[in-house]
């Protein structure tokens, strides 16, 4: 018996017992895989961002019921059952953090990255919200309003942040490449060129 | 409970490890089991139908204190879906030890029943202001600590309604239902001058607040 064991060491043994007690479905595990690592990613969100700066209908639909928004395109499920898009003005910046675990809205944003659900971005955010964005390489004027909303419950968050200058003439389609993940969780600004 | 998951304010950390936009996100697993910590997770919780994510969230949170700050963020997951599963009965300790060749340390036992929402109290309207109820509790909760007690400004109460963590998270599948809401606090009313400025909205179920000008928030 070794003393200690890995991480994965474990997960393995854990799969392993279900596994001999045939309480692992078939193709279940493989399934999922398939959705976490494709289906919930930040290019759903981008797409309903880029709409919303080209609708106004669909803009307001996302700000009065964000789920309903979302389920036009089919981003709805586990994680997502209860979206709100949080709208940046000039004077405001929104930015998602879970200081207690690590909620995401996962159908939108896609499985939240290591850093966000890293001990010290849950800790700090709330707390020193302009220097971890300074940090991270977002500077904000001094006037610009910071507000953290810290994803303790069930309300599943997207930031629907500005339309950039410069952006006046692209396309739905270009306007979405200007949306990553970071822009849809709030630490960066979108950016032409 | 008062755990080490409970981070927001927590002092003593570094640099948060990412610059905006890199794509470190784009390899979802960096390593090649970390996917089994959701699935098995979700055929515990969704498919058996043994428990609930409010379970798991506990589970993570009585991995003892010691081993937590080492942990991986999907380890942690593999460590609550295995202690849940032996809490039901699914599998033993015995088992997961033969499999592993070694001990496969758990997270530690409940040390709380979990306990009940506040029912039969009128809602709370955006705009009131509102108090986080002075409480300390043994069990799961959702409340994060660097809010209790403090007053904050009701943005919005949720259409959707859920069961009250509290109780759920220990298991009570009768849990009463409720909204949340989301609360808005100054940054320097929850530190002062010890942070930056700016807002926080948390998200808290019904059961964790007091209106302020009623006359139960006095004792509360």
């Amino acid at each position: 018996m070794t003393a200690t064991s890995t991480p994965g060491e474990r997960a393995r043994a854990l799969y392993a017992v279900l596994k001999n007690k045939d309480l692992i479905p078939e193709g279940y595990i493989e399934q999922l895989t398939q959705l976490m690592e494709h289906g919930w990613s930040p290019d759903n969100g981008a797409r309903i961002v880029a709409k919303a700066w080209v609708d106004p209908a669909f803009r307001e639909l996302l700000l009065k019921d964000g789920t309903a928004a979302c389920a036009q395109f089919g981003f709805t499920g586990p994680q997502g059952e209860y979206i709100v898009a949080l709208e940046d003005t000039p004077q405001l910046k929104n930015v998602i953090v879970c200081s207690l675990c690590s909620c995401t809205n996962w159908p939108v944003l896609g499985l939240p990255p290591e850093w966000y659900k890293g001990f010290e971005f849950r800790a700090r955010l709330v707390r020193e919200g302009r220097t971890v964005l300074r940090e991270l390489g977002t500077e904000l004027a001094e006037d610009v309003l910071i507000k953290v909303w810290d994803t303790s419950a069930e309300s599943r968050y997207l930031v629907l942040p500005q339309r950039p200058a410069g952006s006046e003439h692209m396309s739905e389609e270009q306007l979405r490449q200007l949306v990553t993940k970071d822009v849809l969780i709030g630490v960066a600004l979108p950016r032409v060129g | 409970m008062d755990g080490f998951h409970d981070l927001g304010g927590f002092q003593g950390f570094g640099k948060v490890p990412h610059r905006i936009n890199s794509l470190s996100y784009k390899q979802v697993f960096k390593q090649d089991w970390e996917h089994l910590a959701y699935s098995l997770m979700f055929i515990g919780a969704d498919h058996m139908g043994k428990f609930s994510v409010d379970e798991i969230r506990h589970a993570v949170e009585r991995i003892d204190v010691r081993q937590h700050v080492g942990t991986e963020y999907y380890e942690r997951y593999v460590i609550a879906t295995a202690t849940l599963l032996v809490e039901t009965g699914v599998i033993t300790q015995a088992e997961l030890d033969e499999a592993l060749g070694s001990h496969f340390k758990l997270a530690n036992p409940a040390h709380a029943q979990g306990r009940e929402a506040i029912t039969g109290r009128p809602p709370f309207e955006v705009g009131d202001r509102v108090i986080v109820r002075d409480e300390y509790v043994v069990g799961h909760v959702r409340m994060p600590a660097y809010v209790r007690g403090k007053q904050g400004v009701v943005l919005h109460r949720t259409t959707a309604q859920w069961p009250f963590p509290d109780a759920i998270g220990h298991g009570d599948r009768s849990a009463a239902h409720q909204p949340t809401y989301h609360v808005e606090f100054r940054v320097k009313d929850l530190w002062g001058d010890a942070a930056d400025d700016g807002l926080v909205v948390v998200d808290l179920f019904e059961s964790y607040l007091d209106k302020v000008d009623s006359p139960r928030a006095v004792h509360a």
